[in-house]
């Protein structure tokens, strides 16, 4: 540094006053970028490269060309895993969207306990993954959870839950909804307060009643909000790890095992490093082709306006 | 508005739905076994029992944890103020060689899913010889895309002419920043304070992934490995719940209106 100071001051202002800029500017940016860029395209390289190997995580193995990818192809796990991710997506995104577009609409009207209702539906999630699935074993546990009290009390059978092989997917797409919905409420409550209101004012003065207001007025002006909400739920549902990880480990009956929580089993249990960052990968392209699928028919739609 | 009621009819049965479960591990975690396993369960202890909160803030490393998390929030925290401000303003203010590739680097980086780096960054940390220590825990979350993304959309919304005012009176890039910039950005300070605290705080994979040995465990990695061996002692699971999730309701209930603005800012913009 101070050498650099020494033959600056020697050379004058010239040189100084173009180079200063830059030197201020990378100073700015500089800590941030090397961190963000450091811990995320560096390693996102290297797993592209592990991919291509038969990598051990404890010891390097040797280059296998594109085996890896071969062998996922056939992998009855994986495939397994492939359709529980879908299921819980298909259940999880709709749903999230369905549950919070009805109570956005209600929150948006001037009613009372506005911020009551608010509070208790965003709440649970700042809860995190594991509080949420402590909680879900305990509350959902078929001997001693309170769930199935109440519903033995109501005369109905007690049930299994996430114990249960047939109903484990289902109830972590619940305990999911119930911890995450208050991001569509949240967002839909916002684009709903950015519609103009001459906007809605002009389509009631042509006669149009509630529901018409809000097929042909309300849900338009939303579908900025609606493209982005299903492209972040999708991309969360595709990832879904954290809460299978703290409920139920893939089981019962590998019932519950999603595509995230095998590559992690792959990788840091079996430490098939190279298959793991091959698996990483093909879902990294599969969130990449559905986000930019679902971009593509967001602009599409909108074209002809 | 007249007609209230149907509104109401929705909303209190759904908002209470949603509330229960937080209240009821509220509820339990003041209540001896016994009455929680209890067939019917009692609905409220017959008096104030601490068993479960003793159990866990001495049996466990349980305050270790909550203090190796308390540590790993912090650091996030910090960094992330004083990183993401300070490249958030670079990205919206100067002009320098090489800021449209640094600033679309670090957009792209957004992308990239958190299973894709798991594994090398677990060689890389561990070639550091960063495996089973805190900084494993929070070196990703020094500054974040999101963190540098908002800082530079807030600064943007700046009027110019204030800062220029301070550089005409003689001050430097640095001065203009610390002394007329950043105490305007108090808000969207506060807002990535609060989101770096609930991503810290909550985070489970890369711990789960780094940390192997129980006294370096962060609060969420003990409580879900804790959760198998004290299976059944609900009382002591649901204290460690309470402890490591009511700071987090306390500052969302506090920065609340920040927090929902960001989180539609960042919804529609991002």
């Amino acid at each position: 540094m101070a050498a650099d100071a020494l033959t600056m001051r020697g050379r004058r202002a010239r040189p100084r006053v173009r180079l200063m800029p830059h030197l201020t500017g990378w100073g700015f940016v500089g800590p941030a970028t090397l961190v963000i860029v450091g811990l995320s395209i560096f390693p996102a390289v290297w797993a592209l490269i592990l991919s291509l190997r038969d990598d051990n995580l404890l010891a390097p193995g040797s280059f296998v060309g594109l085996q890896n990818y071969r062998d996922l192809l056939d992998d009855p796990d994986l495939r397994a895993a492939t359709l529980h991710t879908l299921l819980y997506s298909v259940l999880y995104v709709p749903g999230s969207l369905i549950i919070g577009l009805p109570i956005a609409l209600a929150l948006n009207r001037p009613i009372r306990f506005r911020a009551f209702y608010r509070t208790c539906l965003f709440v649970p999630y700042v809860v995190s993954a594991a509080a949420t699935g402590i909680l879900a074993n305990f509350i959902l546990d078929p001997q001693f959870g309170i769930v199935n009290d109440l519903l033995a009390g109501a005369g109905i059978a007690r049930q299994g839950f996430l114990q249960d092989p047939s109903q484990a997917l289902l109830t972590l797409v619940m305990v999911s909804l119930w911890g995450s919905v208050g991001l569509p409420i949240v967002v839909y409550l916002a684009a709903l307060q950015d519609i103009p209101r001459e906007l809605l004012e002009a389509a009631r003065v042509d006669g149009a009643g509630a529901f018409r207001v809000f097929r042909a007025v309300t849900l338009p002006q939303l579908r900025p909000a609606t493209v982005f909400l299903v492209i972040w739920q999708t991309i969360d549902a595709l990832q879904l790890f954290d809460l299978v990880y703290t409920t139920t480990k893939g089981q019962p009956l590998d019932s519950t095992t999603v595509i995230v929580f095998y590559l992690y089993q792959q990788a840091f249990q079996l430490f098939h490093a190279g298959y793991g960052a091959a698996v990483a990968y093909a879902l990294f392209v599969v969130t990449l082709v559905v986000s930019g699928g679902a971009l593509w028919y967001a602009r599409r739609g909108e074209a002809p306006s | 508005m007249k007609r209230q009621w149907p509104y109401h009819l929705v909303l209190m049965p759904l908002s209470l739905l949603f509330a229960a479960p937080l209240v009821w591990m509220l509820i339990t975690s003041f209540m001896p076994d016994a009455e929680i396993n209890a067939f019917p369960p009692h609905l409220w202890p017959s008096h104030i029992d601490f068993g479960g909160y003793l159990k866990v803030l001495t049996e466990d490393s349980y305050p270790r944890w909550f203090g190796n998390t308390l540590l790993v929030t912090a650091v996030a925290v910090v960094a992330h103020l004083v990183l993401c401000s300070l490249a958030g303003y670079g990205f919206a203010r100067l002009r320098f060689r090489g800021r449209g590739v640094a600033f679309v680097a670090i957009m792209a980086t957004v992308m990239v899913p958190t299973q894709v780096l798991m594994i090398p960054t677990f060689l890389v940390f561990k070639s550091l010889g960063l495996i089973d220590t805190l900084a494993a825990a929070f070196l990703p979350w020094l500054a974040t895309a999101f963190g540098v993304f908002l800082m530079r959309q807030f600064f943007l919304s700046l009027p110019r002419e204030l800062e220029e005012a301070a550089r005409i009176d003689g001050c430097n890039r640095l001065g203009v920043f610390f002394r007329v910039v950043l105490p305007l950005a108090r808000p969207a300070l506060a807002t990535l304070a609060v989101f770096t605290f609930l991503g810290a705080w909550n985070d489970l994979i890369w711990p789960l992934i780094a940390i192997n040995s129980e006294e370096t465990y962060t609060l969420q990695v003990g409580l879900t490995t804790f959760a198998g061996a004290r299976h059944t002692q609900w009382s002591a699971l649901m204290a460690g719940n309470v402890l490591a999730t009511f700071p987090l309701i306390a500052a969302f209930l506090v920065a609340q209106r920040h927090f929902i603005a960001t989180m539609s800012f960042s919804g529609l913009k991002g």
